[in-house]
């Protein structure tokens, strides 16, 4: 069990800086998800971390020690790989076994440690079978039990349930999530799936384009984004933005309509609101002019363009609902889910 | 494709059995010829039915001094050499190759690409081309007439490595970070995961380098003087050429079977793995 910090980690490919001066401190025991589109440096991060790649400059911690020079196998961590990386040739349980036998476990010491990582991922059945026999869920499961074998201070994911189906994620999901809660081993996962992120993060790190976006609870992510892009990054179908003026406390759209904001500032502004706080108010300061209609079963996604303006916008509204084409409604939005961000920075505006 | 056509079945049939007969005649006449004994060879026509000689010519070509009246080895020596030298090249070549296809994937160190060019460059340049400086160099290393000398220089080889380099490259980045995680050292990882994951492909390449070392002509006819180190292949020429004789079909005709047989033996016990090495990808 172990804290990681990261301090002023830079990475260099060639000449080209594809992570700038990342920061952050994980607590002991913590479920850490960093989360961002691809490409943007989450898997080197990782890595790094890992050991795969080198440090170009700042330094990273597991517990108090300092391992920017060492060895993946020395730095008492365990990786699951996307596609799981098992190796072909081997049963599940040499596959799990590997690792211990490299550190010289004893015999029994290995296969008891086995036979407790079996049983907690419920494998024992196929412990003499090859991977190709097991299908992705088992795969994956075998992958995590190469990892918890070891016992390490650190597990670390690489997007590991990318290749399973829709159900059999969420199901993984889970199980990664409660596994994780009862080895209580500091971890980080990497994902470009929003959802998973936002499930099973203590504390997610958004990522763009090699910058920490954000890094915070899922719900100070939901509540209160940093930016533009972790807004529109996370919760879906993603937040609307509309941009406007901001003066003497309401915020005016590129229609003209206004709406009373909290804000005391002043200048260009984008107006931020989520799908689900759009609430049906025929005396709503919104007006939207419809065109789609998709009916998700428990609520429904009315897609449409601001009146006398050309910004789009999404509403979900529970129940079933179906508008014609063209016709004009209005929404209200409570202030607490008003968001406003600077045009130029793209950076959220406090009060 | 699943078809009911008699007729087509019928053609098909047809050519596939002409193509048998015109591959295995030849064969056919040479197991014929060494069940005969010498005076029947020489007559016309050609035996086309075994003879009741067979292992009358056998042993006398397998542990006699081989043909009557010349100098050369026993057969059963020659086809000890032979084997020796087969082994030595196969093996030899694959655990070169796979040493420097390890080398060239998974190590960065400078001049990568020129070794790696420098390997492509010896692919122009067979035995046949460099024969005489390759002479040179294992005359004055004192390996004429040795097992050595028939081997080595036969043993660097562009292609095997090629080949080993497309494998590893098939095999995925994770598997070596993940046994890297796991703790394996280069070298561990080489036998542990490197050397199981290419064992069909290793097969494959060990029938074909078998052939081709068993099949070596030139090399061993240059470099081996002593009747001691003719090889199988080699001797059957020599044995035509023996000195003011008719030759001796039904004994040349066996030495030919029998340098048919190790070949042989070789493709049928590996075939299976030889098939799944060139085809297979799953990894």
């Amino acid at each position: 069990m172990a804290t990681i910090s990261l301090k002023d980690l830079v990475k260099n490919y060639g000449k080209v800086e594809v992570l700038h001066h990342v920061e952050g401190e994980f607590h002991d025991g913590e479920f850490i998800v960093i989360v961002g589109p691809s490409g943007c440096g989450k898997s080197t991060l990782l890595r790094m971390v890992a050991g795969l790649e080198t440090v170009t400059s700042g330094e990273i911690f597991i517990g108090d020690k300092m391992v920017n020079n060492l060895e993946p196998a020395d730095r008492d961590i365990a990786m699951v790989f996307q596609n799981y990386a098992l190796y072909p040739h081997m049963t599940v349980r040499e596959n799990m076994a590997y690792g211990l036998k490299l550190r010289k476990f004893s015999k029994s010491d290995i296969e008891r440690r086995v036979q407790e990582a079996a049983t907690i991922l419920e494998i024992q059945d196929y412990l003499d079978r090859r991977p190709r026999q097991l299908s992705g869920g088992q795969r994956q499961r075998v992958a995590m039990g190469r990892a918890i074998v070891r016992d390490p201070q650190v597990f670390l994911f690489d997007e590991p349930l990318s290749n399973l189906d829709a159900k059999l994620r969420v199901q993984m999901r889970l199980e990664i999530k409660k596994l994780q809660r009862k080895l209580g081993v500091t971890s980080i996962y990497v994902t470009h799936d929003q959802v998973e992120a936002m499930t099973l993060g203590d504390r997610l790190m958004v990522l763009n384009g090699g910058y920490v976006e954000q890094f915070g609870t899922p719900i100070d992510l939901y509540e209160k984004p940093a930016s533009i892009f972790v807004a529109g990054f996370i919760g879906s179908p993603s937040m609307n933005f509309l941009p406007g003026h901001l003066a003497n406390a309401h915020i005016e759209l590129e229609n003209g309509q206004k709406i009373p904001t909290t804000s005391v500032q002043q200048g260009d502004a984008i107006f931020g609101v989520r799908p689900e706080h759009m609430i049906v108010d025929e005396n709503g300061p919104i007006e939207v002019v419809t065109d789609l209609c998709e009916q998700l079963g428990a609520n429904t996604l009315v897609h449409g363009v601001l009146k006398d303006g050309k910004t789009g916008i999404v509403a979900s509204i529970q129940g079933h609902w179906d508008y014609e084409p063209g016709s004009v409604l209005g929404f209200n939005v409570l202030p607490d889910n008003h968001h406003l961000f600077d045009k130029e920075t793209q950076k959220r505006l406090e009060n | 494709m699943v078809e009911n056509r008699p007729i087509l079945k019928i053609v098909t049939h047809l050519i596939l059995i002409f193509g048998i007969v015109i591959v295995a005649l030849p064969i056919w006449i040479t197991f014929v010829a060494s069940t005969h004994d010498e005076a029947r060879m020489l007559q016309a026509p050609l035996p086309l039915l075994p003879g009741g000689h067979f292992f009358e010519n056998f042993t006398k070509t397998l542990f006699g001094s081989g043909l009557a009246g010349s100098e050369v080895a026993p057969v059963w020596r020659m086809l000890l050499n032979s084997m020796a030298m087969a082994m030595m090249i196969s093996i030899g070549k694959i655990i070169i190759s796979l040493l420097s296809a390890f080398a060239i994937v998974y190590f960065k160190f400078p001049f990568r690409m020129g070794f790696f060019w420098l390997i492509f460059i010896t692919l122009m340049l067979p035995v046949e081309v460099r024969i005489l400086p390759t002479f040179e160099v294992v005359a004055n290393l004192g390996m004429l007439n040795s097992y050595w000398g028939l081997s080595i220089p036969l043993i660097a080889s562009a292609t095997a490595t090629f080949m080993f380099r497309q494998v590893f490259l098939t095999i995925p980045d994770e598997m070596l970070e993940s046994a890297r995680i796991d703790g394996a050292k280069p070298m561990r990882f080489f036998f542990d995961i490197l050397l199981p994951l290419s064992r069909t492909n290793i097969a494959a390449l060990f029938v074909i380098l078998f052939i081709y070392g068993w099949n070596q002509y030139l090399w061993p006819l240059l470099i081996t003087t002593d009747t001691d180190m003719t090889t199988i292949v080699m001797s059957i020429k020599q044995m035509l050429e023996a000195a003011e004789q008719s030759p001796q079909w039904n004994i040349i005709m066996m030495t030919a079977l029998l340098a048919m047989i190790p070949p042989v033996f070789v493709v049928i016990a590996m075939q299976k793995m030889f098939v799944k090495g060139l085809t297979e990808t799953d990894k």
